[in-house]
C-alpha cells in the first residue's frame, strides 16, 4: 500500500529533466489537492463556520448521541463476523488448490459489485413483510427490516469482501513454508495458526479490520433503504448527517461528519503506521 | 489486547444505553417539510396526555418522501399514525390491510386537520416578473420542483398546474402543454419536497421554486437566508388537504390505540390547530383561521375532487407508469 | 501447496460457504425470484424503457469518464509518489487512500457544497461557463473522488519493484529518458494500471451516497441507475426495480471477472506486501 520513500535514482541520467519532474508533480498535487484536500477541508470549515459552541452543541444534541451509539453497535456486531469469515476465506482460497476455486474467489468478491441501493433492497425483498420471509416473520414478531437486525445484515453484505479481499493476496504471495515446517516440527494445527499464520499477516489484517470498521460506520446507500428513518432509534450517523442536511442544519450536518472524517483519517493513519512497520520487516 | 478492548467498549455502550422509558412510545410516519410541525406538537402533546393520564409519552418521528414513507409501512415500518401528503399514500396503505379502506371518514374534514396550497417562492425583487402558472413555463425561466413519482408535494405542484390551465382555457391538451412546458424547464429533481427548497434556497439552482405554502413561508424566514427571498402567490391554487390516520393493525397490535387516536384528535382542538398555524399550515378551525389570516395570503382554492375527480382518477391518469408525467419525460428529451 | 499437509481446509471452507451462502447468496437469490415475477416481455420492456437505458448510459458513460481520469492520473501520481522526493510526501501518500475511508454521504454533501455555483471551486468555474454541481459532470468528478485510489495503489508496488538494471541498460544504449519511459517503463505498469481501471470503473458503477447530493436527478438527463432503483422501489414497483438492479449487477459482475483475470493473467497480484 503507501510507499516507502525508495533511494533516489541510481544515476544521474535516469533523471528526468527538473522542468519535468516540477510539472509532473505539480500535477499530481493539483489533482489530489482538487479532488482530495478541498473536499476534506470543506468538511471542517464548514462544521466550524457558525463557531465551537454551535460545532459542540450539535455532537452532544440527543439525536446525534443516538447515532453514534447505533453506529458503534453495527460496527461492533459487523467487523468481528467479517474478521472471521475473512480468515476463513482467505486459508480456505491462498492455501489450497480445489476444483472451482476461482468460481468461489468470485463469489467471495461479489458483494463489492452489487450497488449499496441494492445490497438494501434484497434484504427488504427477503424481510419486510411483503417479502419471502416476512408472514414468518410477523407470526413471530421479528423484527429485521426497519429495526437494527436489518441494518446490520445490510452492512455485513456490503463489507464483506474487505478483509478478505486484503488477506487473500498477501497470504498466497507468503506461501505456507513456514506453516509447513511447524507442522513437520510438531505443532498442532491450530496452534499453527495461532502461532505462525496470524503473525505473518498480522497487518495486513489490522489495515483491513480498520477499513473494514470505516466502512461500516460509513455506509450510507444500503442502510437508507432498511433503515426506516425513525429519529432517535434507527438513523446510523451518515444517515443523521443527511436528516440534518435536509433540515437546512448545514453546519451541524457537516459538525456531525466530522465525526465520521476523523474515524477516516484515523484509519489512514493506522494504514500509514502499518506500512512502515511492514516494510521495515517487523 | 483487542478483545479486553472491545468488550470495554461494548460494557461502556451498553451502560451508556438510555433506561428503558417508561410509558408508551408511539411513531409517527410523515412526509417530508412537517418536521418542525411535529416536533411542536408532540412536545404539546406528550405534555397534555401527561397531564390527563399520568402516562409518560415519546412520539417518536420518521420523515421522507410520502410515497417513499408509505412503501416503508407497507413494508413492515411500524408506524402507529402516519400523516402523509396526500389521501391516495395513505389509500396504498389501506389497500394492503393495515386500516381499513373507509378510514377518510373516521376523523374531521376528510381526515385533514390542516390544509396547504402551492405557491412560488422567487429571489428577491422577482428578477424574472413571475406572477401567475403561464410564467413558469415561458423559456429561460428555470423552475425547480421535485419528482412527482416520489414527492407527495410534487404531485400536488403539478395538479395546481394543470389544474389552474384546465380551469381556465378547458381544454385538457393546453393543460398539458403548460405541464410540459414547465417540465422542461425543471434543471432538478429532487426526491422530496424539502430536498427542493434547499436546491433552490441554499445552492442557488433555479428562478422559481413551487413549494408547499409552509415550505415557502419557511423558507423565506430562515436564518440564513432572511430578505433574499419572497413569495408569489399565483391567482389560483390547488388546495391541498394532508390527510393523517391511525394504522389500526399496528395500533391494536402494540395496544396504542387510544393515545393515537388522542394524539390526531389533538391536532383538530385549538392549541393543535394554533401549533399548525404558528408552522404555516391553514388551520381548519375558523376563529383560529381568522386569528391567523395575516400570515396566509388570499387566493382562489380548487380541489382534487372538482377538478381532477378525485386522486384515484388523477394518479392513474397523471403518474402511473405511463400516464400523462411519463409521456412528458419520454417525450422531451 | 498440496492439499492435505496444511490442516483446516473443511473448517475453513465450510464456514465460508456457510456465510456466502446465508448472507449473501440467499439475499441476493430474492433478486432473481422477484423479477422472475415480470413476464419475459415486461421484464424486457422495463429493462429497455428509454429511462433506464438513459439511466444506464449515465452510470456507465460517468464511471468509465472518471475511471479514465483516475487512470492518467494515477498513474501520474503512483509515478510522482514512488519516483520523487518532495516535502510532504509520505502525508500526500497517505491521504490517497481516504475514499476508501471517508463515507458516501460525507463525501456527497462535501463535494456537493464545493461544485455548486457559489461554492469553493463552483464559483470559478461559473463564469467560464462550466457547471458542475446537478449536471452529469458533477456525477463524473464524484466518481473520480470514489475510484482514486484504486489505480494509484495497483500501480504503485510494481513500480516500486521495477528493476532499475533494465532503465539503465537502455539509458546506456542511448535511449533518450522519454524513449525509456514509454518503451520499458510503461508497458511494465500496463497490466496493473488496467486493473485498477477496471477496480475505479466497478466501484464507480454501484456508487450512490456521494453521487446522490451532486447530481441534477432529472430522468433521462442526470438519473443514475441506482437512484432509479430506488424510485422504482419507492413507487411499490418492486417487480421493476429488481429486473433493473439484476441486469445492472450482472453487467458489474463479470467487469469484476474481468478483473479476476487480469489479476492472475499477470502474477504476482496487485497490492502484495512481504510480511
Amino acid at each position: 500500500m503507501g510507499g516507502e520513500s525508495r533511494p533516489g535514482p541510481v544515476s544521474r541520467h535516469l533523471d528526468e529533466p527538473r522542468a519535468v519532474r516540477i510539472a509532473l508533480i505539480g500535477g499530481a498535487v493539483t489533482f489530489l489537492l482538487a479532488f482530495l484536500l478541498i473536499p476534506l477541508a470543506a468538511v471542517f470549515v464548514n462544521a466550524l463556520r457558525d463557531g465551537l459552541g454551535a460545532f459542540f452543541s450539535a455532537l452532544a444534541e440527543t439525536n446525534t448521541l443516538a447515532a453514534v451509539r447505533l453506529t458503534a453497535i453495527v460496527a461492533l456486531a459487523v467487523v468481528p463476523v467479517n474478521l472471521l469469515y475473512g480468515l476463513a476465506a482467505a486459508w480456505s482460497v491462498s492455501k489450497f488448490r480445489f476444483p472451482a476455486r476461482n468460481v468461489l474467489i468470485t463469489f467471495i468478491d461479489l458483494p463489492f459489485s452489487v450497488s449499496p441501493v441494492v445490497a438494501g433492497m434484497i434484504f427488504v425483498l427477503l424481510f419486510g413483510s411483503h417479502g419471502l420471509a416476512g408472514p414468518w416473520l410477523a407470526d413471530h414478531d421479528v423484527k429485521i427490516i426497519f429495526a437494527l437486525p436489518g441494518i446490520v445484515l445490510a452492512t455485513l453484505f456490503v463489507t464483506s469482501p474487505i478483509i478478505a479481499r486484503e488477506l487473500i493476496p498477501l497470504m498466497q504471495s507468503q506461501g505456507s513454508d513456514e506453516e509447513e515446517a511447524a507442522l513437520t516440527l510438531g505443532a498442532s494445527g491450530w496452534r499453527t495458526f495461532f502461532h505462525v499464520s496470524l503473525p505473518k499477516v498480522r497487518w495486513g489484517l489490522l489495515y483491513g479490520t480498520m477499513l473494514c470498521a470505516a466502512r461500516a460506520v460509513g455506509e450510507f446507500g444500503a442502510v437508507n433503504v432498511v433503515s426506516g428513518h425513525i429519529r432517535g432509534r434507527t438513523l446510523t450517523l451518515p444517515l443523521h448527517v443527511e436528516v440534518l442536511y435536509n433540515e437546512y442544519q448545514f453546519t451541524s450536518a457537516f459538525a456531525v461528519s466530522t465525526l465520521l472524517t476523523l474515524v477516516a483519517v484515523a484509519t489512514l493513519a493506522v494504514q500509514a503506521y502499518v506500512a512502515r512497520r511492514a516494510d521495515r520487516g517487523a | 489486547m483487542t478483545r479486553v478492548a472491545g468488550l470495554l467498549v461494548l460494557a461502556t455502550l451498553l451502560a451508556a444505553a438510555p433506561a428503558r422509558a417508561e410509558g408508551t412510545t408511539i411513531l409517527n410516519v410523515s412526509y417530508d417539510p412537517t418536521r418542525e410541525l411535529y416536533q411542536a406538537v408532540n412536545t404539546a402533546f406528550a405534555a397534555q396526555w401527561k397531564a390527563k393520564t399520568g402516562q409518560s409519552l415519546t412520539v417518536q418521528q420518521s420523515h421522507g418522501g410520502s410515497g417513499k414513507q408509505a412503501r416503508s409501512v407497507i413494508d413492515g415500518l411500524e408506524a402507529d399514525v402516519v400523516t402523509l401528503a396526500l389521501a391516495y399514500d395513505i389509500d396504498a396503505i389501506a389497500k394492503s390491510g393495515l386500516l381499513p379502506l373507509d378510514w377518510q371518514k373516521r376523523l374531521p374534514s376528510n381526515s385533514a386537520p390542516y390544509t396547504s396550497t402551492i405557491v412560488f417562492l422567487v429571489r428577491k425583487g422577482n428578477p424574472k416578473g413571475i406572477k401567475d402558472w403561464e410564467d413558469l413555463g415561458k423559456p429561460g425561466v428555470s423552475v425547480i420542483t421535485p419528482n412527482p413519482k416520489t414527492s407527495g408535494g410534487a404531485r400536488w405542484n403539478y395538479l395546481a398546474a394543470w389544474g389552474y390551465e384546465l380551469r381556465k382555457t378547458g381544454s385538457q391538451d393546453k393543460a398539458r402543454a403548460l405541464v410540459a412546458a414547465i417540465f422542461r424547464n425543471v434543471p432538478v429533481l429532487d426526491t422530496g419536497a424539502r430536498g427542493a427548497t434547499i436546491t433552490f434556497a441554499e445552492r442557488g439552482i433555479g428562478d422559481v421554486l413551487i413549494a408547499w405554502e409552509n415550505e415557502a413561508i419557511l423558507a423565506t424566514r430562515q436564518a440564513s437566508s432572511k430578505g433574499a427571498f419572497e413569495i408569489v402567490t399565483p391567482s389560483e391554487s390547488i388546495l391541498a388537504e394532508p390527510p393523517v390516520a391511525w394504522v389500526d393493525k399496528v395500533a391494536s397490535k402494540r395496544n396504542t390505540t387510544a393515545v393515537a387516536k388522542a394524539y390526531l384528535e389533538f391536532l383538530y382542538t385549538k392549541d393543535g390547530q394554533r401549533i399548525a398555524a404558528k408552522n404555516f399550515y391553514r388551520p381548519r378551525d375558523p376563529a383560529v383561521a381568522a386569528e391567523a389570516a395575516a400570515t396566509f395570503p388570499k387566493l382562489k382554492l380548487f380541489t382534487v375532487d372538482e377538478t381532477f375527480g378525485g386522486w384515484a382518477k388523477a394518479q392513474e391518469a397523471h403518474f402511473a407508469d405511463g400516464g400523462e408525467f411519463d409521456k412528458i419525460y419520454t417525450g422531451s428529451r | 501447496m498440496a492439499r492435505r499437509t496444511i490442516p483446516g481446509f473443511g473448517l475453513s471452507l465450510g464456514v465460508t460457504l456457510a456465510y456466502l451462502g446465508l448472507f449473501v447468496l440467499i439475499p441476493l437469490s430474492t433478486l432473481v425470484l422477484k423479477s422472475s415475477q415480470l413476464s419475459g416481455e415486461a421484464f424486457v420492456r422495463v429493462v429497455t424503457s428509454p429511462r433506464t437505458i438513459a439511466a444506464f448510459r449515465l452510470s456507465f458513460g460517468a464511471s468509465a469518464a472518471a475511471a479514465a481520469i483516475n487512470l492518467v492520473f494515477g498513474v501520474l501520481v503512483a509515478w510522482v509518489l514512488e519516483r520523487y522526493r518532495f516535502p510532504f510526501r509520505r502525508l500526500v501518500d497517505g491521504l490517497v487512500d481516504l475514499p476508501f475511508a471517508l463515507p458516501t454521504a460525507v463525501a456527497g454533501i462535501s463535494l456537493a457544497s464545493i461544485y455548486a455555483k457559489n461554492g469553493w471551486i463552483g464559483r470559478w468555474l461559473a463564469p467560464l461557463g462550466i457547471e458542475v454541481a446537478f449536471t452529469p459532470l458533477g456525477v463524473v468528478f464524484a466518481l473520480v473522488f470514489v475510484g482514486l485510489p484504486f489505480v494509484v495503489r495497483t500501480v504503485q508496488p510494481v513500480l516500486r519493484d521495477l528493476d532499475p538494471e533494465v532503465e539503465e541498460a537502455a539509458a546506456t544504449l542511448g535511449a533518450g529518458r522519454f524513449t525509456v519511459f514509454s518503451r520499458i517503463l510503461l508497458p511494465g505498469i500496463a497490466a496493473p494500471a488496467l486493473t485498477g481501471f477496471v477496480l475505479a470503473f466497478a466501484r464507480a458503477l454501484g456508487e450512490y451516497g456521494s453521487v446522490i447530493f451532486i447530481a441534477g436527478n432529472m430522468p433521462l438527463k442526470s438519473e443514475i441507475t441506482p437512484l432509479l432503483i430506488m424510485i422504482q422501489l419507492e413507487q411499490y414497483d418492486y417487480a421493476g426495480a429488481t429486473a433493473i438492479a439484476l441486469v445492472f449487477l450482472l453487467a458489474s459482475f463479470f467487469l469484476l471477472l474481468l478483473v479476476n483475470r487480469l489479476t492472475h493473467a499477470y502474477a504476482p497480484a496487485p497490492g502484495v506486501r512481504e510480511a
